[in-house]
């Protein structure tokens, strides 16, 4: 994206913020770059999802006593499970990280390796996730059993559908990687996704905070 | 000019300093993170101080990681800035609102029977 910019913009280098429309005259024909718009586009669904997330988030505040005499989080939440979890996360966030980098560096082998850790990093942990659920159903705390439960499956749920989307996103990802490589369209897809996961893993902060520790410390 | 701005933030002034602010990113992050995980598995903070670490703590991680991760900072886009803000308006009241309105519920229908003794 960087280079279609300077491509565009001989003379903005500087352009921190209010170019001259002037400054645009030479290229005025050339094809606008879509990127920026995309990105806010991307950036406003976010926002909308993080609204999504918020209505979740106040739903389990509202029912998390709830415990219709069934388990507490207390007793069902295994602490040194989550921190694995949220360490796996985590470091796929710097991975992906280092998939950007690879980005602007223009290293697309580089930005396939990253890509691949990212994704196993993600598969992993929705493969705990769906371990965990699994234990939880078979115990008899599943999201029928309380009002606790039903919020609990359904915000931790639908976070690991977010990952599972991303990390369907990420695969398909790698194969135009593999039969493009990196051009604008790639790169700007790429940034999108990279904004996504590291959304995720925001949204996974309040998770591990709000429904985990508060929970078993409560 | 998001775009521009976050890519010349991401690639900085050359390859290192985008990874100088991931490191330092991740870095914090995994302090915010031991912190409240230490604090309540081994008990050691407990009761209102432990919700208040835990909360202070997720907070402080959530503007790490929009920082350092996401790029969001004071050079960002005009418009990624102000529908951030708009957005962590609708949180609080939604999240504030909700639980405001659900504890008043609780509280009174529980007050019911001894209101009614007058």
């Amino acid at each position: 994206m960087k280079t279609l910019r300077i491509l565009q913009t001989p003379g903005g280098d500087d352009g921190q913020g209010t170019v001259p429309p002037s400054a645009f005259h030479v290229d005025e024909h050339e094809h606008h770059d879509p990127a920026p718009t995309v990105q806010l586009g991307f950036w406003i669904y976010l926002m909308s999802d993080c609204i999504l997330f918020a209505g979740l988030f106040a739903t389990f505040a509202v029912l998390s006593q709830n415990f219709a005499g069934g388990p507490t989080g207390r007793e069902l939440f295994d602490l040194p499970y989550v921190a694995v979890e949220t360490a796996l996360l985590l470091l796929s966030s710097l991975s992906y990280g280092a998939a950007m980098l690879a980005v602007n560096a223009g290293r697309r082998g580089a930005v396939m390796f990253w890509l691949a850790v990212t994704f196993l990093l993600g598969l992993a942990f929705i493969g705990m996730e769906l371990n965990e659920f699994h234990h939880m159903i078979a115990e008899g705390a599943g999201p029928d059993r309380s009002g606790f439960l039903s919020a609990f499956f359904t915000l931790v749920g639908t976070h690991g559908l977010h990952v599972t989307s991303g990390l369907v996103w990420m695969a398909i990802m790698m194969v135009q990687l593999g039969l493009r490589g990196l051009n604008p369209t790639t790169n700007r897809r790429l940034m999108c996704l990279s904004l996504f996961w590291h959304f995720l893993d925001i949204v996974w902060i309040g998770v591990f905070s709000f429904v985990y520790l508060l929970g078993a410390a409560a | 000019m998001s775009a521009h701005d976050m890519q010349a933030h991401a690639s900085g002034h050359g390859g290192h300093g985008s990874l100088r602010s991931y490191a330092i990113g991740f870095v914090l992050a995994v302090i915010l993170t031991v912190l409240p995980f230490w604090a309540v598995m081994t008990g050691a903070v407990t009761g209102g101080s432990a919700v208040a670490l835990v909360m202070g703590t997720a907070a402080v991680q959530m503007v790490v990681h929009l920082i350092f991760f996401l790029h969001v900072d004071g050079s960002s886009d005009r418009w990624t800035l102000l529908s951030l803000l708009f957005t962590a308006i609708v949180l609080v009241i939604l999240v504030g609102g909700s639980l405001w309105v659900m504890y008043h519920l609780d509280h009174n229908m529980m007050a019911m029977p001894m209101s009614m003794t007058e």
